[in-house]
C-alpha cells in the first residue's frame, strides 16, 4: 500500500473581491473551492485545468504563499498550516517549488551560482557552498562555466534548469511544478521533462505537475486531477484515466487536443465545448460544468455532485451525475 | 494565388544583421491552408510579416527575392498600394488578441471602422455589416456586444472579433499568426472549427502559422517546415507527418508528448537552435542531428524532392534516411532491453 | 551611459565645478573675501572676470567659492532624503500594515508645498546650512518614499520574489538582494533630481533672507546681495545665476542619462524613435 506523503482536505481559498461602496457584504473569488487530494510518495500527481480553474492558487497554498481560508494540508501525516514561523521555515525545505516562466523567476540581478545557492545560504548550510552548487549545475545538465552568468545570458530551457537546481538545492521531498515547461519550445520541452523524469527517479522525489496540457501530463502524472472553477472534476490513476475519462469536462479537454497525426484526427470524433469559463467570483449553482456541458440535465443545475466512485475501480473518482459510460458514442457539438 | 520566391528578410541588430528569413519560395493555391510551423526563432512570424510588409523598415530590409500577388510583386508597391492590398486582399490576425484592439473604443465602432475603410457604404449598411460579421464569428448577442468594450470580452471572445475585422475587407487569403497560441485548449477548439467553417463560407487562403504541430495537423493542406530561417521540408499534411523525410521534423514529432502516445520516455533534440547571427556553416540542424555527418558539417544542404510536391533540406536521400531511421530504432530497442 | 555626449558634458561640467571649488584657495588669482573700496561695482575685466560686487569683492572668485556649500547642501539633502526615502519606500511596499501608517503620514507630508514647508522649518530652526540641510531633507524624502513604494509594490508580485520566499530567503534578504537592486535606477535617477531641486530651494531660501547666514558666500546669498544692483551691475546677478542653471541642468541631464542606461525601456523608445527596433528580437 503506497503511503500518501501529501493529503489535501477540504481545501478552500477565496480572494475577497472589492464590493462596491455601499455594499457590506463582501464577494469572494472562490479560487479554490473545497479540494481533496492525495499524492503518494514517489509518485507524480498531474493537476489540469484551464487558466482561472485555481490551479495555480492551490500550488501557492501548498508551498505557503498563501494561507488558505479553510481546510487542511497534511505533509507526511503533519498539517503544516498554522504552524509557527520558525516551523513553517523548516517545512518550506520539503517543498519547493519550480515556476511556469524561466524569464520572470530568476533574478535579474543575481548570477546563476547565486540564485542556486540562495537556499543553501537561507538555511545556513554554507559548507562546501560553491562545490554544492556546481554539483547541482551538473546535475540539472549546465556547466561548471555557467556559475557567473547572469540569466539574460541564458536560453529559456537552461534558464528552467537553473530554476530546477534551485529547488533541488535543499534536497526536498516533494517539488511543485507550476507549468515548468509550457513556455519552452517543444524541442526543449522535451529535454526538461525528461531531465525531471531523472531526477525523480535518482532522488525519489514527489511531483505535484501542474499543467494546462493533458498530453504533458500523460507523459510524467501517475495520478490526474481535472479542475474546474476550483473543484476537482475527476480525479484517477493515469492508465483508467486517459483510457476511461468519465467526466463530459474531461472528455471535452481530451478531445480538444488535436492529433499531430492527420490520418487519425480526420477520423476522430470530437466534443467542442460551447461557451466560455464563467466567473469565479459568481459560479453557477448546482455542477460548476453545468452550463458549458453537453449532457446537462435539470438535476444539474439544482445539486451539487460529489467526488465519489462510479464504478468498480474506487480510486477513480468523478464529480458528476451522468458521467460518461465508456464505449458510448460522445454527442458532439460540432454544427 | 500567392508566390514568394527567394524571399530573404534581414533585420539589423545592434549585434549584427539577423537573417530572419534566409531565401524562403512558396506559393498558396487559392482555397487552402498553408501551415507553417516551426519554433520560437525560426522566423515563421517574420515570414508571416513580410509578406504583409509590416515589419519596419528600418531596421527590416528585404535585400532578396519576391511576394507576387495578382501578378504584382508586394516589395515593389508603394505603402498607399499596399494598404489597399491590406484588408481588401490579405488579411492577419495576430497572437495576443488585446493588444491587437484599441482599449478605448467600442467593439462595434472599430469594426464599423474596418468595414467603412474597405467599402464604399453608408454608416446604417456598416452597422447591419458589422453585426452579421460578429454572427459570423460566433458571437452571441451580437447587436448589443457591438457595445462593449475590448476589455469586456474575454480572450477566445476577442480573438472572435479580430478575426471578424479581419474578414470586413471580404479577403482572398488570412494569415494568421499563432491564432489560439495564447488560449485554453477548449476555446483553441472553438477557434480553430469556426476558422475552418469561415474558410468554407468565404472561399479563402488560409496561412496559419503555429508551433504546434497537431493544430497543423488538424488545419493544414499543405506544410512548411521551418528551421532557422528557412524552409527545411514542405509537403502535403501527410507527407508531413508519415512520409518524414527531413531529420529535424521526424525529431520534432518524436520530440512531442502525445496524447495518442503511449507513457513513454520522449526522445528530445539535444542543444538548442542555432544563433541567427551566426549560424552554423553546414547544415543548420547539424550540430542537433542524430544522423549528422562530416558532410553534414560542411555542406549546406538545398531543398530537393523527395515526391510529387514533396521537398527535403538533407544530403540523405530518401532511401538512405529510411535506413538510418531503422538503424536508430534498433539501437533504441535494443537500449530498452 | 559615457558613451553619449551629453551625459559626458553634464558630468564633466559637475567634476569640474567640485575640484574646481574644493582647490579654490590655492589657485584663484584674486582672493574673494578681499574688500577693496576702490573697485565698487566694477564690471568685467581681465583683472576681474565676473566683475566686482558693492564691496570691491571678486565676483568670479565668489562664484566658484560659494559652489562648496550649494553643492555640499545639494549633496547631503539628495543622500540623506535617498536613505530616509527608500528605507521606507522599502519597508512600505513590502509590508501592507506599515505602508498604511506610513503613506498616510507622506500623503500628509506631500499635502504640503516643499518650499513652504522648509520655509516654516528654517523659520523655527533658525537659517545656518545644518538647519537648511534638515529642513530641505525633510521636504524631500516623502516624495522618494512614493518613487520607492511604487516600484516596490511592482516588483513584489515578481516570481523571482515568490520563489525567493518559497526557498525560505528571510525578509531583510529579499529587501537587500532581491528587491534593492532591482529599483535602484529609479532611486538614482530621483536621487540626481533632488540634488538639482536642493540646490535651486538653497538658493531660493538664501534669496529670501531666510537660508545659510549672510556671511557665507553661497549663489543665493549672492543673488540676495546683487539684486539691488540688478540695473547698475547686472554681472553681480548674471553670473550666480549662470553657475546655479549651469549646476542643474548638468544634474538632470545626468538624471536623464542614468534613466535611459537603467531603464531597457528606455532604451527601446530611443531606437524606435530611430526605428531601429520594433520587438525585440528575444521576443519573438
Amino acid at each position: 500500500m503506497p503511503e500518501p506523503i501529501l493529503e489535501i482536505r477540504n481545501l478552500e481559498m477565496f480572494f475577497p473581491v472589492k464590493g462596491k461602496v455601499f455594499q457590506k457584504e463582501k464577494d469572494f473569488v472562490k479560487a479554490v473551492n473545497g479540494v481533496n487530494l492525495k499524492v503518494n510518495k514517489g509518485e507524480t500527481l498531474g493537476i489540469v485545468g484551464e487558466s482561472g480553474c485555481g490551479k495555480s492558487t492551490l500550488a501557492r497554498t501548498l508551498v505557503g504563499l498563501l494561507e488558505p481560508t479553510a481546510g487542511d494540508i497534511l505533509f507526511e501525516g503533519k498539517s503544516i498550516l498554522g504552524s509557527g514561523r520558525k516551523q513553517m521555515h523548516q517545512l518550506r525545505k520539503d517543498i519547493q517549488m519550480v515556476y511556469q516562466d524561466p524569464y520572470t523567476s530568476l533574478n535579474p540581478r543575481m548570477k546563476a551560482g547565486e540564485i542556486i545557492a540562495a537556499p543553501l545560504k537561507a538555511y545556513r548550510m554554507t559548507d562546501n557552498l560553491e562545490r554544492r552548487v556546481k554539483e547541482l549545475m551538473d546535475r540539472v545538465g549546465l556547466k561548471a562555466e555557467d556559475y557567473a552568468k547572469f540569466p539574460h545570458q541564458f536560453s529559456g530551457g537552461q534558464r528552467q534548469r537553473i530554476g530546477i537546481a534551485r529547488a533541488l538545492a535543499l534536497n526536498p521531498k516533494l517539488i511543485i511544478l507550476d507549468e515548468p515547461v509550457s513556455a519552452l519550445d517543444v524541442s526543449i520541452q522535451a529535454q526538461v521533462i525528461n531531465l525531471l523524469e531523472d531526477l525523480q527517479k535518482e532522488l525519489g522525489l514527489t511531483y505535484v505537475f501542474i499543467a494546462h496540457d493533458l498530453s504533458v501530463i500523460k507523459h510524467i502524472a501517475d495520478q490526474v486531477a481535472v479542475m474546474y472553477l476550483g473543484k476537482i472534476m475527476e480525479v484517477s490513476d493515469s492508465e483508467s484515466f486517459y483510457q476511461d475519462a468519465r467526466h463530459p469536462y474531461t472528455n471535452a479537454l481530451l478531445s480538444a487536443i488535436p492529433f499531430p497525426d492527420p490520418e487519425k484526427e480526420k477520423k476522430r470524433r470530437r466534443l467542442v465545448l460551447g461557451g466560455e469559463l464563467p466567473s469565479p467570483a459568481d459560479p453557477p449553482s448546482g455542477c460548476v460544468f453545468h452550463t458549458r456541458c453537453p449532457l446537462a440535465q435539470d438535476r444539474c443545475k439544482m445539486e451539487i455532485p460529489c467526488l465519489e466512485p462510479k464504478d468498480e475501480n474506487t480510486e477513480h473518482l468523478v464529480s458528476c451525475f451522468y458521467p460518461i459510460h465508456h464505449g458510448t458514442p460522445v454527442p458532439s457539438e460540432n454544427n | 494565388m500567392l508566390e514568394v520566391n527567394h524571399l530573404k528578410t534581414q533585420i539589423e541588430t545592434n549585434e549584427g544583421i539577423v537573417k530572419a528569413v534566409d531565401g524562403i519560395s512558396f506559393r498558396v493555391n487559392a482555397g487552402e491552408t498553408l501551415g507553417i510551423v516551426g519554433e520560437s526563432g525560426s522566423g515563421k512570424s517574420v515570414l508571416a510579416h513580410s509578406v504583409m510588409q509590416l515589419n519596419p523598415k528600418p531596421p527590416t530590409f528585404y535585400p532578396e527575392g519576391e511576394i507576387i500577388y495578382k501578378d504584382r510583386n508586394l516589395l515593389t508597391l508603394s505603402e498607399k498600394e499596399l494598404r489597399k492590398i491590406r484588408g481588401n486582399e490579405i488579411a492577419m490576425i495576430f497572437q495576443d488578441p488585446m493588444s491587437s484592439l484599441n482599449p478605448v473604443f467600442k467593439v462595434g465602432a472599430q469594426l464599423e471602422e474596418a468595414i467603412l475603410t474597405h467599402q464604399k457604404i453608408s454608416k446604417k449598411e456598416a452597422r447591419k455589416r458589422a453585426v452579421e460579421l460578429l454572427q459570423d464569428v460566433g458571437i452571441p448577442d451580437a447587436a448589443q456586444r457591438m457595445q462593449s468594450y475590448p476589455h469586456q470580452f474575454s480572450g477566445g471572445m476577442r480573438q472572435r472579433v479580430l478575426i471578424a475585422i479581419a474578414l470586413a475587407g471580404n479577403p482572398k487569403l488570412l494569415i494568421a499568426d499563432e491564432p489560439t497560441t495564447a488560449l485554453d485548449v477548449t476555446i483553441q477548439a472553438q477557434i480553430l472549427d469556426l476558422l475552418l467553417g469561415l474558410q468554407k463560407k468565404y472561399g479563402m487562403a488560409i496561412i496559419l502559422i503555429s508551433h504546434d504541430l497537431g493544430v497543423i495537423s488538424q488545419m493544414a493542406d499543405r506544410v512548411l517546415v521551418m528551421y532557422s530561417g528557412r524552409v527545411v521540408e514542405e509537403g502535403t499534411v501527410n507527407d508531413i507527418f508519415h512520409r518524414t523525410a527531413m531529420p529535424y521534423t521526424w525529431s520534432l514529432l518524436r520530440s512531442l508528448p502525445r496524447i495518442d502516445g503511449g507513457h513513454q520516455r520522449l526522445i528530445h533534440i539535444e542543444g538548442h537552435p542555432p544563433n541567427l547571427l551566426a549560424p552554423p556553416k553546414g547544415c543548420n540542424f547539424a550540430p542537433r542531428c542524430p544522423f549528422a555527418t562530416e558532410t553534414c558539417l560542411a555542406v549546406d544542404p538545398a531543398l530537393s524532392p523527395r515526391g510529387e510536391g514533396h521537398q527535403a533540406a538533407c544530403v540523405l536521400t530518401k532511401e538512405e534516411f529510411n535506413e538510418k531511421k531503422k538503424e536508430w530504432e534498433a539501437v533504441k530497442m535494443e537500449g530498452v532491453r | 551611459m559615457l558613451k553619449k555626449k551629453r551625459n559626458l558634458i553634464a558630468l564633466g561640467t559637475l567634476l569640474l565645478l567640485t575640484v574646481a571649488t574644493l582647490t579654490a584657495f590655492w589657485w584663484l588669482p584674486v582672493s574673494p573675501l578681499e574688500i577693496d573700496s576702490t573697485k565698487r561695482l566694477n564690471g568685467p575685466s581681465a583683472a576681474h572676470w565676473f566683475g566686482t560686487d558693492h564691496f570691491g569683492r571678486d565676483i568670479f572668485g565668489q562664484t566658484v567659492m560659494a559652489a562648496r556649500v550649494s553643492l555640499f547642501v545639494g549633496l547631503t539633502v539628495a543622500l540623506i532624503a535617498t536613505v530616509l526615502g527608500t528605507v521606507t519606500g522599502l519597508i512600505a511596499g513590502f509590508y501592507q500594515k506599515a505602508d498604511f501608517v506610513i503613506m498616510r503620514i507622506i500623503d500628509g507630508m506631500l499635502a504640503f508645498p516643499s518650499l513652504l514647508l522648509a520655509l516654516a522649518l528654517v523659520a523655527a530652526l533658525g537659517g545656518s546650512v545644518t538647519n537648511i540641510i534638515i529642513a530641505l531633507s525633510f521636504s524631500y524624502w516623502p516624495v522618494m518614499t512614493r518613487i520607492v513604494r511604487s516600484a516596490v509594490l511592482q516588483m513584489k508580485s515578481a516570481q523571482f520574489i515568490e520563489a525567493a520566499k518559497t526557498s525560505g530567503v528571510s525578509d531583510p534578504v529579499i529587501l537587500s538582494r532581491y528587491i534593492l537592486p532591482n529599483v535602484l535606477s529609479p532611486i538614482i535617477v530621483q536621487g540626481t533630481f533632488i540634488f538639482a531641486k536642493a540646490i535651486l530651494a538653497e538658493a531660493a531660501l538664501s534669496f529670501l533672507g531666510v537660508g545659510v547666514e549672510p556671511s557665507t558666500p553661497t549663489w543665493g546669498n549672492m543673488l540676495q546681495e546683487a539684486q539691488m544692483y540688478i540695473t547698475i551691475a547686472p554681472w553681480f546677478s548674471i553670473f550666480p545665476g549662470i553657475a546655479i542653471m549651469m549646476t542643474v541642468l548638468s544634474l538632470n541631464m545626468l538624471g536623464e542619462g542614468v534613466r535611459e542606461a537603467f531603464d531597457p525601456h528606455a532604451k527601446e523608445k530611443i531606437k524606435k524613435k530611430k526605428g531601429l527596433l520594433k520587438t525585440p528580437v528575444s521576443a519573438r
